[in-house]
């Protein structure tokens, strides 16, 4: 049997080489998420600042939006937000936290669930959400901490593993991946909950999982071809794990692709915001972590303990070039 | 790498064996797995998301606890001074005051200092914390201006009160959710302040919220007849009477009533409440019966006072104030304010079950029917299976016989998920799920590491054995590194998320640790037993 070979053996692409125009553009990127961000803003959900959601489902179709708009609009809880998923019978109504504080989420709640009822009374509410201010202030507040802790957390580990500068590259790829999806919610509008906070943790792990493949590729062949050019060197340790990238990548964006177009529409937004981390971060391992390498000029001493025993270091790595000793 | 030990392969395949058969609870019906040896037992629990139910944050309202026990405090100090029966032990007070804080009334004796000092002592308490005392005491009392006695709450003292609140409260919700008849609800306490109420499986959250949200202080207080009505239009009430509006739902409601300050027979000395109709009217009512104390006071009372009206008070409103036609001596009464039959049987539940010593809100609710989950777990189940299909077609079309036993370590992947998922009773949720899928996509990763090493090996021109077990050794470090930080990345989730976030991280942990095992340990045994058995002089990776 034939077997199949995603890239082909024995691949010389000169990676590095574009990596100015690569910076580039992943630099106007993270701009341009950014200003999405601050101009568009996050469609934040209930979780991030209070409020009611109710998920309502019809019998046969949904109604015309702007009819249900009216109706929704006419119950007194100010403007509401209405979202449809998909081809589905189902939309998701979220109105603003009430005037007058927090004790009132719930009580709103209420309100909404029995105006929609009866301005539908064949529908049906499948799930109501209700959040206080106080609540959703202490979620996002977790949220926020919690993301910069991971992505800290994660590159002390890879600092710790390999060297400084592979920290550094590594925090670096992981703001990009984190941005760029921020960039992606603020364009979309999607609903940015806690949920999306979830997926965003899942894909700083998944990002870095690719990174970390890389880097430990580098870090053998700085050990093994300790006269080779630092820009040959990294292009040669990509090419040579290209094949294995691809393939994982595949994997996994095949099983999150059928989850997006498959699985429940209740969890849509965390199964795209996945599905498109996948993507950024095999982007970013291969073009931000890599060159940010070059910049931070690593080379072959990178390793090599930087103590007067550095000569007996020198023996002890190359001895074991399988790099069972760092 | 040919050098495989009996000893590993015997224990591995244990492993794989238990993981299949501590998977199969999962899928059993409860009723089938309740028959079966306890250590079969334990399966999968789904999560609210999935089984449908109601989540509630309660959070209690501490913005007059402070009052409240001051309030106490006055109704103890008073009863202290008065003391045993006979004129010669009282002590006699006045100036009675409450606020900022502080409960302040004068010795008019000045011979009965002593004695006062003593018995106020005696109502303030060491503060414990867990089983040791801190030293502390809960009030703080001093004297000022020779007879003037102050107490004021210490802040550990008040700590300990809003625990101590906190504990009898989260047991009174506990009572009233298992009123009403749910199955394994879940109630615990959280933070300070907060009680966290699971109940799954409800298809209306409504009454248990409505129930929820009733503090339920009963009491039974008398009308003040003599209350000046332009005094009392000006908002002023004669002294020991107080100003009380009327309940929303109650016919009279905008409307009020001076009533009495002083407690005849509060809820406390209720020992029973059961919904029933009136006799007359048909209407929905409360029935209640006191205890031997309550009964007494309640008959002298109603004697004392035939003629006169009595108010029923539900948290700080009036249900209704019906004249003492005749004395009440049989020790129950009926509450009478507007019911529907649910709010009846509610306020009858509230009742029974005591009340609040706090008022609690919902401050958070998230309410899933048993549809929509049912829904959610049919979708997930089919992108589980069609994801898990196609990644198993790939890793063959890939990797020929490497990827076919890169698909059985994945398929025991799932199986092992499953079974320590079930061990630790752990609970499935959507986002679950969702890792559960990415955990099959992912999972792969390690034999496509593994698998992509060999290959270069053997480009390389190391001879079959050697490229394999070379392979095995280089990639296992990079598979490890990777996969600490997805732990890490899971771990954080754990530590902040809400339950459905929480069984995401728990999938992704669990399916990152078994991930590990099957496709590097697992599929190296599948691997080196071939090798032995075939010794083969090219392989086709």
């Amino acid at each position: 049997m034939r077997l199949l070979k995603l890239v082909p053996d024995d691949t010389n692409i000169d990676f590095l080489r574009w990596r100015n125009v690569a910076m580039a553009i992943s630099l106007l990127s993270i701009i341009a998420a950014v200003a999405l961000v601050a101009v568009r803003g996050l469609n934040f959900g209930i979780d991030f600042v209070g409020g009611q959601s109710v998920r309502v489902e019809f019998v046969g179709a949904a109604p015309n939006i702007d009819e249900l708009r009216s109706k929704v609009d006419a119950i007194g809880l100010g403007e509401a937000t209405i979202q449809q998923f998909g081809n589905s019978n189902a939309v998701n109504i979220r109105t603003a936290l009430p005037e007058g504080g927090e004790k009132t989420a719930e009580e709103a709640g209420r309100k909404l669930v029995a105006g929609i009822t009866a301005a539908y009374p064949q529908a049906k509410t499948g799930a109501v959400e209700t959040v206080s201010g106080k609540v959703s202030g202490e979620l996002l507040r977790t949220g926020a901490i919690s993301l910069a802790l991971a992505m800290l957390a994660i590159s002390l580990y890879i600092w710790i593993r390999f060297e400084w500068q592979f920290g550094v590259a590594a925090l670096f790829a992981l703001f990009h991946d984190v941005t760029l999806t921020f960039g992606f919610f603020a364009l979309t509008q999607l609903q940015f909950d806690l949920n999306i906070v979830a997926a965003i943790l899942t894909i700083i792990g998944y990002s870095l999982n690719d990174t970390i493949v890389v880097f430990d590729r580098i870090r053998e062949n700085l050990k093994k071809y300790r006269k080779m050019e630092i820009i040959s060197l990294l292009n040669l340790s990509t090419n040579e794990t290209l094949s294995r990238t691809i393939m994982t990548a595949t994997s996994i964006i095949m099983a999150l692709a059928i989850l997006v177009f498959f699985g429940p529409d209740v969890i849509f937004g965390f199964s795209a915001a996945m599905l498109l981390g996948i993507f950024i971060g095999t982007y970013s391992s291969i073009y931000m972590a890599a060159p940010i390498l070059v910049w931070l000029k690593v080379g072959p001493d990178s390793f090599i303990p930087r103590t007067s025993a550095a000569v007996a270091g020198g023996e002890r790595v190359t001895r074991n070039d399988d790099g069972a000793v760092v | 790498m040919l050098d495989f030990p009996r000893w590993k392969t015997i224990g591995i395949s244990l492993i794989l064996l238990l993981g299949l058969i501590f998977t199969i609870p999962s899928f059993l019906p409860e009723k089938t797995t309740e028959t079966l040896p306890g250590l079969f037992q334990s399966r999968v629990n789904l999560g609210l998301d999935l089984a449908g139910g109601s989540h509630l944050l309660l959070e209690a309202d501490l913005s007059d606890f402070d009052a409240v026990q001051l309030e106490k405090m006055e109704r103890s100090v008073r009863q202290a001074m008065r003391g045993e029966p006979g004129p010669d032990d009282d002590v006699a007070i006045g100036e009675v005051t409450r606020g900022n804080g502080q409960l302040s009334f004068i010795v008019r004796e000045l011979t009965q200092l002593d004695e006062a000092r003593e018995r106020v002592n005696r109502l303030t308490q060491g503060v414990t914390q867990g089983t040791q005392l801190t030293g502390q005491r809960d009030w703080e009392v001093s004297f000022v201006d020779t007879t003037r006695v102050v107490l004021r709450a210490t802040a550990a003292g008040r700590t300990a009160a809003i625990a101590n609140a906190m504990d009898s409260a989260r047991d009174i919700v506990d009572r009233r959710v298992n009123a009403l008849g749910t199955r394994e609800p879940t109630i615990i306490r959280e933070g300070n302040d907060r009680i966290v109420v699971q109940v799954p499986g409800l298809q209306n959250p409504q009454q248990l919220k409505d129930l929820l949200g009733q503090t339920a202080r009963l009491e039974f207080r008398m009308v003040d007849e003599n209350a000046n009505p332009a005094e009392v239009a000006a908002g002023r009430a004669p002294v020991g009477s107080e100003i009380v509006p009327y309940a929303e739902s109650s016919d009279q409601a905008g409307g009020f009533e001076v009533l009495k300050r002083q407690v005849m027979i509060s809820g406390d000395q209720l020992i029973n409440a059961q919904q029933q109709f009136d006799q007359q009217s048909g209407q929905p009512v409360v029935s209640i019966s006191f205890d031997s104390g309550g009964a007494n006071t309640f008959a002298r009372v109603t004697t004392q006072s035939v003629g006169k009206r009595f108010a029923m008070v539900l948290d700080g409103k009036v249900l209704s104030a019906p004249s003492i036609n005749e004395p009440i001596l049989g020790g129950s009464a009926q509450i009478s304010g507007n019911f529907t039959v649910d709010s009846a049987n509610g306020l009858a539940i509230a009742l029974r079950s005591g009340a609040l010593p706090v008022k609690m809100t919902i401050v958070e609710e998230r309410t899933v029917t048993p549809e929509l989950g049912a829904d959610s777990i049919r979708k997930g189940v089919l992108a589980g299976i069609i994801a898990t299909t196609a990644v198993l077609v790939f890793m063959i079309v890939v990797y020929g016989r490497f990827g076919i036993y890169a698909n059985i370590a994945l398929i025991f992947n799932i199986f092992l998920i499953i079974a320590t998922m079930a061990a630790f009773n752990a609970t499935l949720t959507l986002p679950g799920i969702a890792g559960f899928v990415l955990t099959i996509g992912a999972a792969v990763d390690a034999n496509v590491l593994i698998n992509e090493r060999i290959r270069e090996e053997l480009k390389r021109g190391r001879k079959i054995m050697d490229a394999v077990d070379t392979g095995y050794k280089e990639a296992s470090r990079a598979i490890f590194d990777a996969n600490i930080t997805n732990v890490i990345a899971a771990a954080l989730m754990f530590w902040f998320g809400s339950g459905p976030i929480k069984g995401f991280a728990v999938v992704l942990t669990i399916g990152i640790v078994t991930s590990v095992f099957t496709a590097v340990t697992v599929t190296r045994m599948f691997v080196a037993h071939w090798l032995r058995r075939t010794r083969p002089t090219t392989i086709n990776i």
